[in-house]
């Protein structure tokens, strides 16, 4: 049995299925994303403390050049399709498929960067962030003292202003030192805190992890099912071109609405 | 994406294609420009709302030329009308409540 309205559209809609279907879907996305980021607004609202600068603007404004140009290249692969240059369009698909596969491996970095990273308090009050020797990943206090550790040796970050940005101070000396970060032993005895920056060590994180997370199991879904259609479409395309089309068209919709999302999650996670 | 899918209107909508990226690259730049001038420091509600005004005129491009919603049937425009509604509903509730927190609810450090 052939399933109805792949290709001609439905008299009352005026479109084939798949379309109303795919528009239904994103209509209830905006939903999810829209509760996520109300959710954010309130906890932010709610924290007297927001941190600044925790976030690296050059690696998220090039992940967003990348799907920009994903969606650009998903496009022109639908082009193509229209015009029956089945190889340009696969070429299209293919860039589009790379361009996710970017976005998720510098998405990656950046997660890495952040397990390694450290907020560090000890008994005289004192806060600091920054980086122990060997780069361990999701190091708690807990652990530490189960290893029976003394020390930890502790790299701190250079001082930062409320905006985020590194003071002049800092600067300078960070030159002094030839830009390296020097390790200075910590009396595991005298930590009170210790936690790298995972969704539990504030809800900053809670909240940057969870938004990036689902957008980016968002992004490794579309591009999974791009690598379907690029894949297996040789043998509908000599039989149905039409239906090849549409559902390049349905899985480019869902591509734009993930850009969409980041297109506001980068200002409001990076920027503000 | 429309039913003015003729070679020749394909072939001139790519062009807009071209025109709609180019755009949005320059919005991102703008963007992180934006964030880094000084009203951010004495206005930062003028700051968010820069940044989110440039980021809603992306979206439109990316909305209406990409995803053809500026050529779309009805069927369409009504589910995303209903949407629209909801999330502004959403965001409504949200702003109206977001200074509403009960005693001893407030994280200080």
């Amino acid at each position: 049995m052939d399933i109805p309205y792949t290709i001609e559209p439905r008299r009352d809609t005026g479109l084939y299925n798949a379309k109303v279907g795919i528009w239904l879907f994103l209509a209830s996305e905006v939903m999810l994303f829209g509760a996520l980021f109300s959710s954010y607004v309130l906890l932010r609202v709610g924290n007297e403390v927001w941190p600044h600068g925790l976030l690296n603007i050059p690696i998220g404004t090039f992940n967003t050049f990348v799907l920009i140009t994903s969606s650009v290249t998903v496009v022109m692969c639908w082009v193509n399709l229209k015009l029956h240059n089945f190889g340009r369009a696969k070429f299209y698909l293919a860039i589009t498929i790379l361009c996710a596969f970017a976005f998720l491996g510098v998405k990656t970095k950046e997660y890495n960067d952040k397990f390694i990273h450290y907020s560090v308090r000890t008994t005289d009050g004192k806060e600091q962030t920054g980086h122990i020797e060997g780069d361990p990943r999701f190091l708690t206090l807990k652990k530490v003292l189960a290893k029976k550790a003394e020390t930890i040796s502790f790299a701190a970050d250079p001082v930062h202003d409320a905006r985020g940005r590194v003071t002049a101070e800092a600067k300078a000396e960070e030159k002094a030192h030839h830009g390296a970060h020097e390790f200075k032993p910590i009396k595991v005895s005298d930590i009170t805190y210790l936690s790298s920056y995972v969704p539990s060590h504030s809800p900053y994180f809670a909240v940057y992890f969870l938004i990036t997370g689902l957008h980016g199991l968002h992004v490794l879904g579309g591009a999974l099912v791009m690598a379907y259609i690029l894949f297996f479409s040789n043998k509908m395309w000599s039989k149905q071109p039409d239906r090849v089309t549409n559902r390049v068209e349905v899985a480019g919709l869902f591509w734009h609405f993930v850009d969409l999302v980041w297109i506001f999650l980068f200002p409001v996670l990076y920027l503000l | 994406m429309s039913d003015h899918s003729s070679p020749e209107h394909i072939k001139k909508s790519v062009r807009a294609y071209m025109f709609v990226f180019g755009a949005l690259l320059v919005g991102t730049l703008l963007t992180v420009w934006a964030a880094t001038l000084p009203f951010n420091n004495t206005h930062p509600r003028v700051g968010i709302a820069v940044a989110l005004i440039i980021a809603s005129v992306k979206s439109s491009l990316v909305a209406g030329y990409f995803m053809h919603l500026i050529s779309e049937k009805k069927a369409i425009y009504a589910t995303l009308a209903t949407t629209a509604f909801f999330f502004a509903a959403l965001m409504a509730l949200t702003l109206w409540s977001m200074h509403d927190f009960p005693h001893f609810t407030l994280i200080r450090y």
